[in-house]
């Protein structure tokens, strides 16, 4: 058998840039992705400064306003939605499923050169005078007072929307039309049925995005009464329309970090999921009813009073699944044998971090609460535990967990679980003060606050600069690893997932015969109870 | 080379989407009261169907394509029920 894989069958750079090759396309996303999220992170740095101190030592409050729209704007468009589907998804689902690539592989890498394009624009947008509405693009705001860049850089998210349907359907007819001999539907993997309900929510829900961002333009460039009240607009309009799609789009980010953690877990438990059908309906009554509840972010924006409740209502009834799951990884992990290798850290911090971030979103979705915790710092930590603690976390978890079938090579244990472990304690020393200063009443978005704030403030600080350093070690000792680490065996970890039957790095058409499945998945028999070769 | 013409589905229901737009247009300067909205909206349902059935080819479609369209439907449907409560309800 030839020893050429999917990184060596060709090196030009044609090879890449007009590559079908799913594995190859999650390569230009991963390395797309770690631009994106440097720059994301360079502007939070930057916010994180500012904040040490209660006066505008480093920035003014209009550099201030544009410099947590940027970093709203690429950490949510361009890092936190594509991260774990476009790069972790693109390359493990058709080994997951024994197919040789993803149903429509030129469709694949098209998303990838749309990405780039939106990603590009907006960027554009940012640099050449930079946007202050806020992620969210708010009207009036951005259709009256700021400047013309918010079409640009709306323009620039309106085009990755196109790329995130895309992938959206490629997955769905992927995971119905391409799973090998065998592989039912109760024997997929549950990161699979995790990316299967993003996929769905991916391909319902941002057309309404796309849609809205247009009627903004329209509003703003023709003058038509849209959002606009004082020509038959609605404002409340834009904040249905938009959270329609965001509030959803929060489940896009956390479903496939949900999936990741199933097989972390159940790997370094070395047992079979507990509950598995539970686990995987829940995946899809997350993605269904992650729909009904957008109008919890409206609480206070003049909203009817009977909207609210029936949102209030909405959003308990969507922690219902979420909590079954930490139920059934906590579950999973009694009476298991743990190895705490890195991979596992980081699903240890993300059970963790979820829990703290899903029980402060009860807190919020409760209507008096919310009118008192709106637009404070509780909230900013709120969804960073969720998005940051709980997403990001997952997404280094699959990227250590998966990395040696990536690259075909192992990285330091050693410098992994530390990493894992700073970002851990980086992580709640910068956000869980934040709760406390949100509880205190410091509002978000300003840059000078009272004396009184400054403690907490400057623990935040001092966390982030911990997590920044944390976030930037595996930058050093897994691009160290992908060239001179050690020679990664077929399955390191001795799982049981149809990826880890194929050689590291798997070669262009991934397996050399069609697989064909006879049990269920996580069945941590004799054979796959062995240590993890590489701890 | 063959040449080729559109099928009669096609242009019938092009046809029949700007017979039906013209009365829209026409019923919308009926005096019909509350009812204007009601029959502006059920023939707009019909439209949706006629586009669905006709240009997006669904009729011939297996049922995994079909539960999808209509899972974007139901969802619309969601949007327009949830969001038109709180403008029917603000006092």
């Amino acid at each position: 058998m030839s020893d050429k894989n999917y990184l060596t069958t060709d090196y030009t750079l044609r090879s890449w840039f007009l590559t079908t090759d799913h594995k190859r396309i999650a390569i230009l996303y991963f390395a797309s992705l770690i631009f994106f999220f440097f720059i994301g992170g360079a502007a939070a740095t930057a916010i994180r400064i500012e904040l040490a101190t209660p006066q505008a030592d480093l920035v003014s409050s209009d550099v201030y306003n544009r410099l947590f729209t940027m970093h709203g704007i690429i950490m949510v468009w361009f890092f936190l939605i594509p991260s774990i589907p476009n790069t972790l998804g693109n390359f493990v689902v058709p080994l997951m499923i024994g197919a040789r690539d993803l149903a429509f592989p030129r469709l694949n890498l098209m998303s990838w050169y749309i990405f780039m394009l939106g990603g590009c624009i907006t960027l554009f947008a940012i640099l050449a005078g930079g946007v202050d509405t806020g992620w969210t693009f708010y009207t009036p705001f951005s259709t009256l007072y700021s400047n013309s860049y918010v079409i640009v850089a709306a323009a620039g998210v309106f085009i990755a929307g196109f790329s995130s349907i895309l992938t959206g359907l490629n997955f769905i007819v992927t995971i119905h039309r391409l799973r090998a001999p065998g592989l039912t539907w109760y024997r997929l993997p549950l990161f699979l049925w995790s990316l299967y309900a993003t996929s769905v929510i991916l391909v319902l829900a941002t057309p309404v995005l796309a849609i809205t961002l247009l009627l903004m333009a329209t509003e703003r460039f023709f003058g038509v009464g849209i959002f606009d009240p004082r020509i038959g607009g609605d404002p409340l309009l834009f904040q249905h329309l938009f959270w329609f799609y965001s509030h959803p789009a929060v489940y896009i980010m956390i479903l496939p970090g949900m999936g990741v953690i199933n097989e972390l877990v159940s790997c370094f438990s070395r047992k079979e999921v507990f509950g598995y059908k539970f686990v995987a309906w829940c995946s899809v009554a997350i993605a269904a009813v992650g729909f009904l509840v957008w109008g919890h972010h409206m609480f206070v924006s003049g909203q009817s009073l009977v909207a609210s409740l029936v949102f209030s209502f909405m959003s308990f009834i969507v922690a219902v699944p979420s909590a079954i799951k930490v139920f059934n990884w906590t579950a999973t992990l009694h009476k298991g044998s743990i190895h705490f290798d890195a991979p596992m850290l980081y699903a240890l911090a993300f059970i963790g971090l979820f829990t703290i971030g899903g029980l402060t979103g009860l807190f919020l979705a409760c209507l008096a609460f919310d009118v008192h915790a709106t637009d404070t710092y509780f909230v900013v930590a709120h969804f960073h535990y969720i998005m940051v603690g709980g997403m990001v976390t997952a997404y280094f978890g699959g990227l250590h967990y998966w990395w040696p079938k990536i690259t075909g090579r192992l990285y330091s244990e050693y410098w992994a679980r530390t990493a894992a472990v700073l970002i851990f304690f980086g992580f709640n020393l910068t956000f869980f003060p934040q709760f406390i200063l949100g509880a205190e009443g410091m509002p978000r978005r300003y840059h000078v606050y009272p004396p009184e704030f400054q403690v907490w403030n400057v623990l935040s600080s001092g966390g982030a600069a911990i997590l920044a350093v944390a976030y930037l070690m595996p930058l050093f000792y897994l691009g160290y690893s992908a060239f001179h680490g050690r020679r990664a065996p077929a399955n390191p970890w001795n799982a049981p997932g149809l990826e880890w039957q194929t050689s590291s790095p798997p070669p262009e058409f991934n397996f050399a015969s069609q697989p064909v499945v006879t049990r269920a998945p996580y069945q941590y028999n004799e054979h796959f109870q062995a240590e993890p070769q590489n701890a | 080379m063959t040449e080729w013409r559109p099928p009669f589905a096609l242009v019938g229901a092009w046809l029949g989407l700007l017979a039906l737009l013209a009365l829209t247009v026409t019923l919308a300067y009926a005096p019909l009261g509350a009812a204007n909205a009601v029959v502006a909206l059920g023939i707009g349902t019909i439209k949706a169907m006629l586009v669905a059935a006709i240009f997006m080819e669904l009729r011939h479609r297996s049922g995994l394509t079909l539960i999808f369209a209509g899972a974007g439907l139901f969802w619309l449907g969601i949007l327009l029920w949830l969001g038109s409560m709180d403008f029917l309800t603000r006092t």
